[in-house]
């Protein structure tokens, strides 16, 4: 599976990247696959206040859904609206299609998630 | 592929038949409304814009099909013959009870004296309505063990929500209002937790143990003060029966929340034991499983709900009394939860289960049940050698299969099913419970005979074979229907919902 | 013996002997032996085809049927003509033994037959989508409110007093159980009193703002309400809890969390008194607020009435009984539930969808199924799994037969003979005038001179079934009457019925 460098991952197989202060979210390679084709993303108001895992987004296929959970507390500033029309581009390339940007209240909260290592054994104890 | 009924159209063609206005001239001359036609239809038309103010008509007409009545017929026949019912063939479709449906139910509710009755009749007027209502809470009680049912809810969903609204209204009536949680096992059906939220609880999952019942451990961690209820099926999703059901019933009853009982599994059970002898304090029964009446393609059901002496003030209103003399429809009950739905139930679908318990009698309701888990038992032990059995154990009218192993061909589950199609068989459920991985839940139900049983083992035998030697017959499946596999990721990615001209 | 179970004994015997166990006691092994029943129940014993066809025919010749008494009785289910072919069309047996459409490949028949249904009802209602069907009006209404919260976010709905007495009983049961708090906005000379809807609207906004403060109650509606005699029932509020007529509803739990302000405006048009509301006016003021519009509506009605999607409706919900279903003491009929195109995935139930198979024929699938229990199960938008879709077919065929054209004409006849019933009632000076606004296919009119139980008792001697007492769910309109006239009534019935109407003929 192609997990980037430098990304974090929770254990709910979202990844997290922070870039000039904001935290960009999505979902992992593994996620996409365990979901098969994505038909449908729900994505969360611009402005919208959460905590660390915060259910902030959908992601369903035609036999599951599941929840997006925001790894880190602070506000949505920005959604990926292209994946309104367009979901399979997260099965397409899951780590270049991220769902929102968040501006973060505490930076630090990234320090408790999975780096790409820890990530990739998670998924396979997880297989 | 048929045409949509749409695409047959043709302007001016027609299939109603309906009376002449014979009560226009006279309209006219009250309401002196403008220009007569000279044709009978344009007075009508001209009557109906009179007595609707222009701001309140509709501006352009619905686009309905216009087709002649031989259009009509044709199409639906057509349309039928695309669609298996349980006339056309095995059914067995875990947790459903696909029994056969018996025809002379059918004209017993379409007799006029009952399909033609309205529900805002006088009660001296639906005299045997409200018999059937009454007689069908009695005979249901005896049947399960429970002291009163109300048959409003429309089906077995609606059971749930209107159970569980009982049990939040019998909590807060003694104040005990710090009752939040419904524990639900995870072989559950998805409306266990769907009908907690929406009657306003939090759903609480507790696992299975290694034998597929409720696992004591985890669920005398889950009770406590906040406890409403537990929702079970007994039998469970898996087709077992939990052998602690006492103890089960001792620790949430311990805790102060009460006993549901999801009756989907009733078929196994009838005559044999009851929900209340458990210790269940709602039980709601889908009449359209347990009880024979017709699926219709997905509805209607009716699930009404049962409920133990101290529960029934809560029960939805109306109730049907009878005095010895009159039946009636008690409306004053100050302490029920309120309507769940218009009217008193699904009647029609009431009448067929009701005409099924008098057909079969106490003896033949034993038998139903025995028969259904002796076809279950033999069904299973035709196949599991061929298939993994993840619990292998006594079944009651259902088993699970898992088709788990099988990385190498790709074939999974589903293939395996829309092979069935192939042979005219419908595939059993699929995908659930969802403790099983890659299930196949199988219920035969005491209807079919011991050569449909053997011809669909030998078939789904036949098939797990073919998916090891020439596995692309097997997922490119079904070779033989009027469409062959459909791309439902297209479906939900761009949804077309209607019929765009 | 049993002629729906084909085991014969010694089929028992071979499938015991394969399953390897003496008895088919046996397999109930893992039940506790003193949790067995060791009886059979007491029920009546079983009763052979012909004796239970004379028995149900017995009971069935106990009840007033409208197949052979003209029926003037209305008030949310409808005697309207069935053509024959729909019965005939719902009789074949692949359609009403089938399941709900798992397997397409196998359900085409159903599945397009629903997505006709759907397309029908957007084409009927002007709405964009369509479900598959509910169980009634009643729980269709209940959830399109459901659906308002939803979306908005909002937890407290308005419904007009016009609604359908048990539509509003059940949305209250619905309602109590997820924390709604349900206001009724009260009638004047027939119809929605918009100065009190507009009352609600802009005091419950209000209230709303300075918000949270849960115990703030809502000025402008209850005084509103009492003014006219209607009740601000369900729920008066109380330093965060809620209390209603309903005596033991729970709480409401965080409100906070769901915010304030109005979800929803639900207004019934025809509404139960048969009078046609200003439905496009309501609706711009529920937008003007910020609320979404859900209006109840009766389908025949719709051939010539303004429908929900010409003024702007968000929801529209209502019982499809009238269209090719049977009374039925009430049931089996359907509801319908259709919304505009941004609502869809917060609408409950089935819904079926075009796509195509693997060599690019169209067929039809359920979808959007990620809404559901089955997959969302807490977290779904509803309970609900079966949907009446048998009833459903019903009315996909009841309105292939009546056409664009046929439905429109039983809608004007079931206008005509209702005002020529309604003006008849009025000539003969034992009944007057109730309201004095347009209406469909029923009204409502005051018996001067006797009880109206009185005159449907005269009227039952003759054959006749009348009216509604409305008393009884409007205790303000003493005496008053709520008849239905159908495309079905003949105008020497409805002659005989004025008649018989009055004490003594006239």
């Amino acid at each position: 599976m192609g997990i980037l460098e430098g990304v974090k991952f929770t254990k709910e197989h979202e990844w997290a990247r922070e870039e000039g202060g904001k935290v960009y979210i999505g979902i992992s390679d593994y996620a996409q696959n365990a979901l098969g084709d994505i038909v449908y993303v729900e994505l969360p108001a611009a402005g919208k206040k959460v905590k660390a895992g915060d259910a902030i987004s959908v992601v369903e296929s035609v036999k599951t859904a599941s929840d997006i959970y925001s790894p880190v507390s602070g506000t949505v500033i920005e959604v990926n609206d292209a994946l309104e029309d367009s979901p399979e581009l997260l099965n397409e390339d899951p780590y270049e299609n991220y769902i929102a940007v968040i501006d973060p209240e505490n930076l630090s909260e990234l320090d408790k998630l999975m780096d790409e290592k820890e990530y990739r054994e998670f998924c396979s104890e997880e297989e | 592929m048929a045409k949509l009924i749409f695409e047959m159209s043709r302007p001016g063609r027609t299939a109603y038949s309906l009376p002449p206005c014979d009560t226009a001239t006279d309209l006219r001359d009250r309401k002196t409304a403008g220009q007569t036609g000279s044709d009978g239809k344009g007075a009508q038309e001209d009557v109906a814009c009179s007595l609707i103010p222009e701001r309140f008509r509709r501006k352009k007409d619905a686009e309905l099909p216009e087709v002649s009545e031989v259009d009509v017929i044709r199409h639906f026949t057509e349309l039928s013959r695309m669609n298996h019912g349980v006339d056309n063939g095995f059914y067995p479709l875990g947790s459903c009870t696909m029994k056969y449906n018996p025809k002379v139910n059918e004209d017993i509710a379409a007799l006029e004296g009952f399909r033609a009755v309205h529900p805002y009749q006088a009660d001296e007027t639906a005299q045997g309505c409200i018999q059937i209502l009454y007689e069908m809470d009695r005979m249901l009680k005896e049947i399960t063990g429970m002291d009163r049912f109300s048959l409003q809810p429309a089906a077995g969903a609606h059971g749930e929500l209107a159970g569980l609204m009982i049990i939040k209204a019998y909590h807060d009536y003694r104040g005990d209002t710090g009752r939040t949680k419904i524990i639900v096992p995870d072989s559950a059906h998805g409306t266990n937790p769907a009908s907690a939220a929406m009657a306003g609880f939090e759903a609480i999952e507790v696992k299975s143990d290694e034998r597929g019942g409720v696992d004591l451990k985890a669920l005398k961690a889950a009770v406590g003060p906040d406890t409403a209820g537990l929702m079970l099926t007994n039998p469970n999703t898996l087709g077992l029966f939990d052998e602690n059901i006492k103890e089960i019933a001792r620790i949430v009853h311990d805790a102060g929340g009460l006993l549901y009982y999801d009756g989907a599994n009733a078929n196994a059970i009838m005559g044999i034991c009851r929900p209340g002898d458990m210790g269940f304090d709602v039980v709601h029964l889908n009449l359209h499983k347990t009880f024979s009446t017709p699926h219709g393609g997905g509805g209607p059901g009716s699930g009404p709900v049962g409920v133990k002496k101290a529960l029934e003030p809560f029960l939805p209103t109306p109730l049907a009394e009878f005095d010895g003399k009159q039946y009636r429809l008690d409306h004053d009950r100050p302490l029920s939860i309120g309507r769940v739905r218009s009217f008193y139930g699904n009647f029609g679908v009431i009448l067929r289960a009701y005409a099924y318990i008098r057909t079969m009698g106490p003896d033949g309701l034993r038998k139903v049940s025995e028969n259904a888990v002796l076809n279950a038992n033999y069904l299973m032990h035709r196949l599991k050698d061929h298939f993994d059995l993840p619990y292998d154990r006594t079944c009651m009218h259902e088993f699970v299969l898992s088709y788990g192993k099988h990385k190498e061909t790709g074939i999974r589950t589903l293939d395996i099913a829309k092979r069935l199609l192939d042979f005219g068989f419908h595939p059993p459920t699929v995908y659930f419970p969802l403790i099983v991985n890659e299930a196949l839940m199988i219920e035969p139900t005491e209807t079919e005979s011991l050569e449909t049983m053997d011809l669909f083992a030998d078939t789904l035998i036949s098939i797990a074979e073919e998916a090891e030697k020439d596995p692309e017959k097997v997922k490119s499946a079904p070779h033989r229907t009027y469409v062959s596999r459909l791309d439902e990721v297209k479906a939900a990615r761009n949804p077309v919902l209607v019929h765009m001209d | 013996m049993y002629r729906y179970i084909p085991n014969t004994r010694e089929d028992q015997e071979k499938m015991l002997s394969v399953i390897g166990v003496g008895s088919i006691e046996e397999l109930f092994s893992d039940i506790p032996e003193d949790l067995r029943l060791n009886r059979d129940p007491e029920l009546p014993a079983g009763m052979p085809e012909p004796e239970l066809t004379a028995h149900m025919r017995s009971i069935a010749s106990k009840n007033v049927s409208t197949a052979d008494h003209p029926c003037f009785l209305g008030a949310g289910a409808y005697d309207h003509y069935i053509p024959s072919v729909v019965g005939h069309v719902i009789s074949r047996s692949e359609f009403y033994t089938s399941y709900t459409p798992y397997q397409p490949e196998i359900s085409q028949g159903m599945l397009q037959a629903i997505f006709e249904y759907q397309t029908m009802i957007c084409r009927l209602t002007g709405m964009d989508v369509s479900n598959a069907s509910m169980y009634d009006g009643a729980t269709a209404l209940a959830e399109a409110a459901l659906m308002a919260v939803r979306s908005t976010g909002r937890d407290r709905v308005l419904v007009s007093r016009g609604v359908h007495p048990q539509y509003r009983e059940v949305l209250k049961t619905y309602a109590a159980n997820a924390g709604i708090e349900i206001v009724e906005i009260g009638i004047s000379c027939g119809t929605t009193d918009h100065d009190e809807l507009l009352a609600a609207l802009s005091g419950l906004e209000s209230s709303g703002q300075s918000n949270m403060d849960a115990g703030t109650a809502v000025p402008g509606a209850v005084a509103a309400s009492k003014a006219t005699g209607g009740t601000a029932t369900g729920f008066t509020t109380t330093g965060g809890t809620v209390t209603s007529d309903m005596a033991t509803v729970g709480t409401v739990t965080d409100r906070t969390a769901k915010g304030a302000g109005t979800a929803a405006v639900i207004m019934q048009s025809p509404n139960f008194f048969g009078v046609i509301e200003d439905m496009e006016a309501a609706t711009a003021l529920a937008h003007e607020h910020g609320t979404l519009s859900v209006a109840c509506v009766d389908p025949i009605s719709l051939a010539v009435i303004q429908p929900p999607g010409e003024y702007g409706a968000d929801i529209a919900a209502g019982d499809g009984q009238p269209l090719g279903n049977p009374l039925n003491y009430g049931g089996p009929h359907l509801g319908f539930l259709a919304a505009k195109q941004n609502l869809v995935r917060k609408m409950p139930g089935r819904i079926v969808g075009q796509t195509t198979d693997s060599e690019g024929r169209r067929g039809f699938v359920l979808t959007l199924q990620a809404r559901e229990q089955h997959i969302r199960r807490e977290k779904a938008v509803s309970n609900i799994c079966s949907n009446q879709a048998l009833n459903a077919l019903a009315a996909t065929v009841y309105l292939s037969v009546m056409g664009k054209q046929g439905l429109k004409q039983a809608a004007e006849l079931c206008l005509s003979k209702s005002h020529y019933a309604y003006s008849k009632l009025l000539e003969t000076g034992k009944f007057e005038k109730v309201h004095d606004a347009p209406f469909f296919r029923e009204f409502v009119v005051r018996a001067v001179d006797e009880p109206v139980e009185e005159i449907n008792r005269r009227l039952l001697d003759r054959g006749i079934i009348g009216g509604l007492a409305l008393e009884r769910h409007y205790p303000e309109m003493n005496n008053c009457w709520l008849v239905a006239v159908t495309e079905k009534r003949t105008r020497q019935e409805i002659d005989a019925f004025v008649e018989a109407a009055v004490r003594g003929g006239r």
